[in-house]
């Protein structure tokens, strides 16, 4: 096939700058095809580690010291990065979390601890979410007695605004959903339902992990109450993300987790916690994490969000048309709006043996449910092959991930 | 290819794709289900024993083309072997696949399964047949998890 048409030759060359892609495997080029998993780190963001714990760590908020100064300074810098990242109105509004996982434990248990739920009241997800944005849910349900209802998918994978509507009675207080499906790379209309549920004082949360590092995302464009993403995702070092919350609400929920740092003072009767975001942020937090999450999201800016996802709508789109020409290839979601993955079956083998014949031909995918089993449910298949990329990811990932299904064919249809 | 096709060999596809024993017994002695969740195989295997000895073996596995053909030529070889013999089996099949070195001995049929050897990551798709199994002889209720 001709190569894609669209493509960004800066965004091209950006594949060097990731040096674990230069590593073969098991004799071959690597092709990379498990971002949506975790994504690949560029130099920019290993160099801004080491320059951080070689020049500047110590613990941060306590130090009457220079070097714990700065090191305060580098972290809440990096939390300036993440608010201007999402266009949140104000730094305080950004909480440092271990990923998209424990942001989302948070908002659940925090919202499950303000009273502000009733037995009876609902909370509405979506068929293709992410097992963290199911069963954060089910542990507040089994604390308040909330109800748990589920958006349905059509068959293509697309949740529409409607489909989720549908779901929302007097009752909904909340609905969760995630940007873009892990599986299907299902973009959903968050804008639209974030307006929509705001018109209904229905509060939301947005699982942002598969759309930040494939789209610029506006926390006010989408008027969301909660926003969230995992740092490894785009680029930057696992054990670090953030969680975006409106100041109203963080301001006024209770913390999650009690330790220093999010108090204000300490007696053994009563403690009084500190505003946010430091309420939310108890023990010494991922403080190189943060760091190197900054240096993530300047990598991304100097290609810019929108660029980076024209590009790869492009190297995208000539993932599928690879895909879906090949005999044996089923899609599983072939949805209006896609970003980041595609999940397929290949018929009559099963995904973990299509994966272990891709790894042998240097083509490293995700097989299994991907935690989301009531989207596998929802298509009816136990698992999926998913191929996800990301910014350094080439046509030629897809022609190598082609021709590694040619081998499958060749080995188990001889 | 090389190891690939030592992995996926003309035996393992036969019983991947005609497992031997599908099905379920009318009345077992002992019933147990496996699943790893990795991968998502899922087996329900059925076991008559009868004096200490194994008379039938049935499951109804869906999963990879490897955790299916293991319990295919398992439940092929178990039958008229004694409880001792069969604990003995697995031991033998597990060095196999993980023991220090790459011996396969007495291990019949299960012999063609010795690539998995040099696939770490589906090695737990090879050994869920037998853990099933073992569960079975127990009778334990649940099931069984690779992870």
């Amino acid at each position: 096939m001709n190569a894609p048409a669209g493509q960004n030759p800066e965004i091209l060359s950006a594949r060097a700058d990731f040096p674990l892609l230069a590593r073969p495997m098991h004799g071959r080029p690597l092709a990379f095809l498990d971002s949506a998993a975790s994504a690949q780190k560029p130099r920019a963001v290993l160099d801004a580690l080491r320059d951080f714990y070689e020049s500047e760590y110590a613990n941060v908020h306590r130090g009457v010291y220079l070097l714990s100064a700065q090191a305060t300074d580098r972290y809440e810098a990096a939390r300036e990065t993440v608010r201007r990242f999402l266009n949140a109105p104000r730094a305080e509004e950004i909480v440092f979390t271990r990923g998209a996982t424990e942001a989302i434990n948070l908002v659940a248990e925090s919202l499950g601890r303000s009273g502000r739920f009733e037995p009876g009241d609902e909370v509405v997800l979506t068929v293709l979410e992410h097992h963290s944005n199911i069963v954060p849910w089910q542990l507040m349900r089994d604390a308040t007695g909330v109800r748990i209802r589920a958006a349905v998918a059509d068959a293509a994978g697309n949740v529409d605004v409607d489909a989720v509507f549908r779901e929302v009675s007097d009752r909904t207080r909340l609905i969760a959903f995630s940007h873009v499906s892990n599986t299907t790379g299902s973009v959903l209309p968050a804008r639209e339902i974030c307006h929509r549920a705001r018109e209904r004082r229905i509060l939301t949360l947005v699982d942002g992990c598969q759309a930040v590092p494939h789209a610029a995302v506006d926390v006010q464009d989408l008027a969301c109450d909660f926003y969230t993403f995992s740092g490894h995702k785009l680029y930057g070092p696992s054990g670090i993300g953030a969680l975006y919350g409106c100041h109203d609400l963080l301001a006024s929920l209770p913390p999650w987790q009690g330790g220093g740092s999010m108090i204000e003072e300490v007696t053994f009767e009563r403690t009084t916690y500190a505003p946010p975001p430091a309420r939310y942020e108890a023990g010494t937090p991922n403080i190189a994490g943060a760091v190197g999450l900054a240096a993530a999201i300047d990598y991304v800016r100097r290609f810019g969000s929108e660029t980076i996802g024209r590009h790869e709508d492009a190297v995208l789109r000539y993932g599928v048309d690879r895909l879906d020409a090949v005999d044996d290839v089923r899609l599983i979601g072939t949805p209006a709006e896609r970003a980041g993955s595609i999940s397929f079956v290949f018929d009559g083998v099963h995904p973990h043996d299509v994966g272990t014949v891709l790894d042998r031909e240097g083509v490293a995918v995700r097989v299994g449910h991907h935690c989301a089993q009531p989207a596998m449910r929802h298509f009816g298949v136990p698992a999926t092959i998913r191929a996800s990329l990301g910014i350094y990811t080439h046509a030629a990932d897809f022609d190598a991930l082609a021709d590694g299904l040619g081998k499958v064919k060749e080995l188990f249809r001889p | 290819m090389n190891d690939l096709r030592d992995l996926y060999q003309e035996v393992i596809l036969d019983h991947s794709r005609n497992p031997r024993n599908a099905g379920r017994l009318a009345e077992p002695s002992g019933t147990a289900k496996g699943h790893n969740p990795l991968c998502g195989d899922l087996i329900t295997l059925d076991v008559l024993v009868e004096d200490g000895t194994i008379r039938d073996v049935s499951f109804d596995a869906k999963g990879c083309a490897i955790s299916v053909a293991a319990a295919s030529i398992m439940s092929d070889m178990l039958k008229g072997k004694s409880l001792a013999e069969t604990h003995d089996l697995f031991r033998r099949f597990q060095d196999m696949l993980t023991g220090p070195d790459a011996v396969a001995e007495n291990l019949d049929k299960l012999e063609v399964l010795a690539g998995v050897r040099e696939f770490p990551m589906r090695v737990k798709c090879a050994t869920l047949p037998f853990h099933t199994l073992r569960a079975a002889l127990d009778n334990q209720s649940g099931t069984v998890q690779t992870e």
